[in-house]
């Protein structure tokens, strides 16, 4: 494969999780299925949805910890396997949704800033470990003097980091991070947003910035991507998404989106989804989508509509609009 | 922190003097003095240090470590202080005396009587003599420590042949786990006694271990022991830490350490036995009463250790034939018993309850 622009490119990817259903037989659950994407080296790609429309799958699969059931995975031009993939996790890198299970709590700070390294053998003495440790911690705003302590002893927004200070510690070009806010107080979440920035303009890391709050993922992505039922449904600019949407799941996700003036709100009107969401073990015929829109007509239940450019790389998935 | 200092200009709600909403008025802003002690308060503390805290406050646990300590020290120090042996029929200035037979504690026989009256020296019989005219505390003491050998060895070797076995299956898992458990669910429903029996007695018959030096010390009976323990108990130990590692697997941390490209070997050392640890320790601790109740009833019932080796099950087995008449006997072992599982089931207790709060049913 040529090199390209993009750092990341993710070709039809498939995460099918056999179920056990009756004695002998499984069905597969089908928690992502057929997701394309790019990313450019430095970029952000927000990926947001509702729970459990695979989003953390994606992610996980994207760094091997599930094994893809198909799909290919470009990463800086070369097409990432089993064999490669030890070499690659020294550039990209995992932060996760819940800070509280993704630190090991009988390990001290300094060790798990510390194992990436260690694994990697990045230091050739015990002084140029701490030295880069240390140097970690300050970069994403941790005090030294905790490296001695364990990871229970910290706040969740102070457990994020120290997650954070993990993930840059093999300097990485890429990191997916996986609602790394989302368990965080309101105020908290701020500030740390503001240091994924921060760090995004100091060493020009691409983020793949999964949320399922639209807010959070409009400020810090330049694109962002709507899942829905383990598909891409849309995929546009930031601003281009939240101003001109186009399929009718993005447009009940951001009618969702609370507005802080009561005025503007009274008059805008929320659009509610009817129905529940369809296990992912019984998807419906055609376009997931189909049993909850309004717009749905025979053709969604016979076939499922692929992204389609509607000018200036804004993808949709929808037959109707 | 924005919020916290302008608390006070927050419009407030009229408060309804019946309601419970909390008067902002009342409260003051912490000075930095005060923040800075907090800071303090919240020492560092590792796993290990926080645990021993809470153990050494449970009087129950601690008891039982004074009380293991200082028969550990019995075991270790009578044999360099009493002049008797286990097997030895006592001698009175050389000579056996055949007449020392069923002493009462602290009671000397007709020889060593004379033997004191010309000015010779005779070790008290701190639990009196058996019918062989054997020393009972030499015995006893020497029965302690076979029952708490048996106890510690069969129970370690329990723990390990569990946590191999267990790790293997609970961190494989899938199909090789499935066929690991099924094997565990077969040993399970075996009946134990029955089993336990029926090794001993073929172990007795088939085991030779004459030419093995230390086994030979031992006795196949007390070998043979030990492959019973490591036979059956294993699959409860296996069962739990099977158990242990699923739950750990699943945490994030364990994900991370694989998207760091650690490889298995690092993760088994590193994060899943250090977060089990606890619970293995804790299972082993309770093991060993167990491994010594089973022995001492194994020995009661004859299939214990050999003679003239004593076994605390055995000693009371060989009082059973004299209860009439010297139920004394059957009382020092039987005391043994009691106070080392006894001992041994607090002091595992003890440890669940510090290192391991989650564990308790
Ligand atoms: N290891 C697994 N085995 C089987 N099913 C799984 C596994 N991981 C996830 N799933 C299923 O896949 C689907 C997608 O899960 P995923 O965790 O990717 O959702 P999500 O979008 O990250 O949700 P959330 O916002 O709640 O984190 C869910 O139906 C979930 O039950
Ligand atoms: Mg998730």
């Amino acid at each position: 494969m040529a090199s390209s622009e993009y750092l990341v490119e993710v070709k039809d990817l498939k995460e099918y999780f056999p179920i056990k259903t009756g004695f002998f037989g499984t069905t597969p659950l089908k928690a992502v299925d057929g997701v394309s994407f790019n990313i450019k080296p430095g970029e952000t790609l927000g990926l947001v949805g509702e729970s459990g429309c695979g989003k953390t799958t994606v992610g996980r699969t994207l760094l091997r910890l599930y094994k893809p059931t198909s799909g290919e995975f470009y990463f800086d031009g070369q097409l990432v396997d089993d064999k490669n993939i030890t070499d690659l996790r020294r550039q990209m890198q995992m932060i996760f949704q819940d800070p509280y299970s993704s630190l090991n709590p009988r390990m001290t700070v300094e060790d798990i800033i510390g194992e990436p390294l260690d694994v990697h053998k990045l230091y050739s003495n015990r002084a140029e470990r701490r030295e880069k440790i240390l140097h970690l911690m300050e970069l994403v705003g941790l005090n030294a003097e905790h490296a001695t302590r364990y990871a229970h002893e910290f706040s969740g927004g102070q457990r994020q980091r120290i997650g954070i200070a993990r993930a840059l510690a093999v300097n990485p070009k890429f990191i997916v991070c996986d609602e790394p806010v989302s368990a965080l107080d309101v105020s908290i979440q701020a500030q740390v947003i503001n240091m994924f920035e921060d760090l995004q303009e100091k060493l020009g890391v691409a983020y793949l910035f999964i949320a399922h709050d639209l807010l959070v993922v409009h400020h810090i992505s330049q694109r962002i991507a709507v899942m829905y039922l383990g598909r891409i449904v849309e995929i546009a600019d930031a601003d281009e998404l939240n101003t001109h949407p186009i399929h009718p799941y993005t447009l009940s996700l951001l009618s969702a989106v609370p507005i802080p003036d009561p005025k503007i709100a009274k008059e805008s009107k929320r659009i509610i989804l009817d129905g529940d969401v369809p296990s992912p073990m019984h998807m419906p015929t055609g376009c997931p989508f189909r049993t909850r829109c309004r717009y749905a007509t025979e053709h969604c239940a016979q076939e499922c509509p692929s992204l389609t450019d509607r000018g200036n790389g804004h993808m949709v998935a929808c037959f109707e609009k | 922190m924005a919020t916290e200092n302008n608390v006070n200009d927050l419009p407030l709600p009229k408060k309804n003097p019946l309601s419970l909403q909390i008067d902002l008025s009342k409260f003051e802003k912490a000075t930095d003095e005060e923040k800075k002690q907090q800071d303090v308060m919240s020492e560092s503390t590792t796993f290990f240090k926080d645990g021993m805290r809470k153990l050494m406050k449970n009087p129950l646990a601690v008891g039982s470590i004074i009380v293991l300590i200082l028969i550990i020290l019995m075991m270790i120090v009578t044999p360099h202080v009493v002049p008797y042996t286990y097997s030895q029929i006592i001698t009175v200035d050389g000579k056996r005396d055949t007449g020392a037979k069923n002493l009462k504690p602290f009671q000397y026989s007709k020889m060593e009587q004379a033997y004191i009256a010309k000015g010779g020296k005779v070790f008290p019989h701190v639990m009196g003599t058996d019918e062989l005219s054997r020393d009972y505390f030499v015995r006893v003491v020497y029965g302690t420590r076979v029952s708490f050998m048996v106890g510690v060895f069969a129970s370690l070797i329990v723990g390990i042949i569990g946590v191999l076995y267990g790790s293997i299956s609970g961190y494989s898992g899938g199909k090789t786990d499935m066929i690991m458990m099924r094997i565990v669910d077969i040993i399970y429903s075996l009946p134990d006694l029955l089993v336990i029996i029926l090794l001993s007695v073929v172990f007795k018959e088939t085991l030779d271990f004459s030419k093995v030096p230390i086994l030979q010390k031992l006795g196949a009976n007390m070998v043979s022991m030990f492959l019973v323990f490591g036979l059956l108990y294993w699959v409860g130990m296996a069962r739990l830490v099977r158990g242990q590692i699923l739950t750990i697997k699943e945490n994030e941390y364990v994900l991370a350490a694989r998207a760091i490209g650690a490889r298995p070997n690092r993760i088994i050392w590193h994060h899943i036995l250090p977060n089990c640890i606890s619970v293995i320790i804790i299972s082993i601790a309770l093991e060993i009463p167990s491994a010594i109740f089973t022995e001492s009833y194994l020995s009661f019932i004859g299939l214990g250790v050999a003679l003239p080796m004593p076994s605390l099950g055995a000693l009371a087995s060989d009082a059973r034939s004299g209860m009439q008449s010297y139920p004394l006997k059957l009382v020092f072992p039987a005391l043994m018993i009691v106070l080392i599982v006894l001992a041994f089931n607090l002091l595992g207790d003890g440890l669940r309850d510090a290192f391991d709060p989650k564990l308790r049913k």
